[in-house]
């Protein structure tokens, strides 16, 4: 088991014709994600990467029965992207796409409330879950098939995270990066109550990062709901305030943004808290009495 | 991207909100003139910064003649306003806006804004204007009211209303406030903003209602769509470092210390900071490179951590994803070589190819010192600025 994404996920890309879908659809292919098709306006009956281009989205999923969709098209087309996935009812959609403007997904997140797909990220690294299935941009040497789930606003430090698991032995279930952005498809408890329900599952590691309060929501939720236990890295304990860091969530503004309001709510929930990205693994030794 | 008031009031009036007439100079004698038009005194004059607390720290002041009004701008224009917002080297004061000065009743605080929680688009209002939200979230949080937006339908009147009459408003002032309500709703929607704010929306000695701030924060991954607002942008309030930074497509935030970081991914980038500070050293900066590292990225970035004198080291973190490490490693050999900059370079390299890019790194007779891995490089980073203090 694992979370979201595994063996039987059937992919499509909508933008695998542009230069980035082309590579990233190459790198799932090659490990061995079942890719079935592609989507890309006004390129409908091509073949690309060996693989079938559709027009549009639902006539993508009615000719190859895809179950999950990956979106890389440029930020302004990439909330109709969404939106037509959403209506195509794709039940998994993964935005890798940055800089969508905040409206649009606001937009986005209403329609997704009447709807049963789940959407993962803007602003993101994708879903892996290692050896079955990989939806996005994350480097696939680095993962290990194993017991610790992952889950991130970040792209590069979820790599650390995922890295730090398999020098460990301990390898992952599924690795995901819900995105940078303020506004985002699914949060940390979404993905946290997942785990929790995923035999394979037997620690979690939450990366976050100043910036809103997502963090003492998903503290809250494993408090009162999870037996499993978490591990949690906050980055941004020495950012300045009204700073934004990069990603457009990651800026302190407002009550309970700073990485130490944020880790004093999560130790007092019962999360084991750690220092740097490099002190994850020891973190989940300390947490599960693992070697 | 922030904007200055004055050109944030601008907007406001094109949605019929309650502006003051106001005038903006860029010359002391510009603003005694200004004083004559508006007349009669007392006026308000305030320097036009990108920061917020201008009050508290001397950059808006009432004062009774033109050439008072006068006096002040010749005082402020072409300095630096520190606030405690502004960071220690303050902002540059270019522009002076004046309006006539109100008397005041009652000062309420709106703005509208993302609660990412939700996801949701809100309108919040309080009756404690002229002070911070947060502020008033710690110490109150029972008076601050909130409306939520449904997307599909806009504004409606009933919502401006209903907060118009917990904030004990009455009579004309009930509609006016709804007004005000639909008006900046309708403003942030259509110009893709990220924050409107009104503190203080005043009631007047009359009665009526007069937005005397007024605060507006623009969308920045949405401006490709409003060109008229990318306009309105005024670089001269970043720090020119920045400017450069962000014309060079690196996400760049400066700080004071003195360990340079250079690294692929804002998280990475905050992560690597973290663990300087963890070991006891100081980041000096905040340099997100983006997705590919190139040798003339890396050659660029090295150029803006360079500007600063501070800097005694610097750290490359990349995790490398699809792009192999050995090509990273003489791209940083080629921009270290280029650039002829005597300041040691910590590099960690991960991911594909990570060995060969180490073993490139390793040889090249630059002062160039490889690490193994995160935390290595980190303390290699400290103890090297420490020495070369």
């Amino acid at each position: 088991m694992s979370i979201l994404v595994n063996s039987d996920t059937r992919v499509i890309c909508q933008g695998i014709t542009g230069s980035q879908g082309t590579a990233h659809c190459e790198q799932m292919l090659a490990y061995g994600t079942k890719v079935v098709g592609g989507v890309t306006p006004g390129k409908g009956g091509q073949t690309h990467l060996g693989l079938p281009v559709f027009n549009t989205v639902s006539k993508a999923v009615e000719e190859t029965g895809a179950n999950a969709t990956m979106i890389m098209v440029p930020p302004p087309f990439a909330a109709d992207s969404i939106l037509e996935a959403i209506a195509a009812e794709i039940p998994l959609i993964v935005c890798i796409t940055e800089g969508i403007p905040v409206i649009d997904m606001l937009k986005v997140k209403a329609r997704l409330r009447q709807s049963r797909s789940v959407l993962i990220g803007p602003n993101c690294p994708g879903i892996l879950t290692p050896d079955e299935c990989k939806i996005g941009i994350m480097p696939q040497e680095i993962f290990l098939k194993g017991k610790v789930g992952i889950v991130s606003r970040s792209g590069t430090l979820t790599y650390e995270a995922v890295k730090e698991t398999t020098d460990a032995g301990f390898g992952q279930s599924t690795c995901v990066g819900i995105g940078g952005d303020p506004v985002q498809g699914s949060s940390f408890v979404d993905m946290l109550k997942r785990f929790e329900d995923d035999p394979k599952t037997e620690a979690v590691v939450m990366v976050g990062e100043i910036g809103g309060t997502a963090e003492q929501d998903a503290a809250h939720y494993i408090r009162d709901h999870m037996d499993k236990p978490v591990i949690s890295y906050i980055a941004g304990a020495s950012a300045p305030a009204g700073q934004r860091m990069g990603h457009a969530g990651a800026i302190i503004s407002g009550g309970g943004s700073t990485a130490a309001e944020k880790r004093k709510v999560l130790e007092e929930c019962g999360v084991t808290v750690v220092d740097t990205a490099a002190d994850i693994a020891d973190g989940i030794k300390k947490a599960t009495g693992w070697k | 991207m922030n904007l200055h008031e004055y050109q944030a009031k601008e907007i406001f009036k094109k949605y019929g909100l309650p502006v003051g007439e106001f005038e903006v100079s860029t010359k002391a004698t510009g603003i005694g003139r200004a004083a004559y038009d508006l007349a009669p005194g007392p006026y308000a004059v305030k320097c036009q910064v990108h920061s917020g607390a201008r009050g508290k720290a001397g950059g808006v002041k009432v004062v009774q003649t033109p050439a008072e009004a006068e006096a002040f701008a010749a005082k402020w224009l072409g300095r630096r306003l520190v606030t405690r917002q502004s960071g220690p080297h303050g902002k540059p004061v270019n522009k002076i806006l004046i309006e006539r000065a109100v008397k005041v009743q009652k000062e309420i605080y709106v703005s509208c804004a993302i609660d990412r929680a939700k996801a949701a688009l809100v309108v919040l209002a309080s009756p404690c204007g002229g002070m911070s939200i947060e502020e008033v979230a710690k110490q109150s949080p029972e008076k601050i009211f909130r409306e939520e937006i449904d997307l599909l339908v806009g504004p409606e009147a009933f919502q401006g209303r209903e907060l118009a009459y917990r904030l004990g408003l009455e009579g004309k002032q009930v509609n006016a406030f709804a007004k005000i309500y639909t008006g900046i709703v309708r403003m942030f929607l259509d110009n893709d903003l990220s924050l409107v704010e009104i503190n203080p929306l005043v009631v007047t000695e009359s009665g009526a209602l007069q937005c005397l701030d007024a605060k507006i924060n623009v969308d920045s991954y949405a401006l490709y769509r409003h060109p008229e607002l990318a306009e309105m942008d005024d670089p001269t309030q970043e720090d020119p470092r920045v400017a450069t930074a962000v014309a060079a497509g690196f996400s760049y935030v400066p700080l004071e210390g003195t360990i340079g970081c250079l690294v692929n991914g804002a998280g990475l980038a905050m992560g690597t900071m973290d663990i300087i500070k963890n070991m006891g050293g100081t980041p000096a900066n905040f340099l997100d490179v983006g997705g590919t590292a190139t040798k003339d990225r890396v050659k660029e970035a090295f150029k803006v951590i360079l500007e600063d004198p501070n800097v005694r080291c610097i750290m490359v973190n990349i995790f490398g994803g699809i792009v192999r490490c050995d090509m990273i490693a003489e791209g940083i050999k080629g921009a270290v070589e280029e650039i002829k900059t005597k300041v040691p370079v910590v590099v960690r390299l991960e991911g594909n190819h990570a060995q060969k890019g180490q073993e490139i790194l390793t040889d090249c007779g630059l002062n160039i010192v490889p690490a193994r891995d995160l935390r290595q490089a980190a303390a290699l980073a400290v103890k090297t600025a420490a020495a070369q203090a």
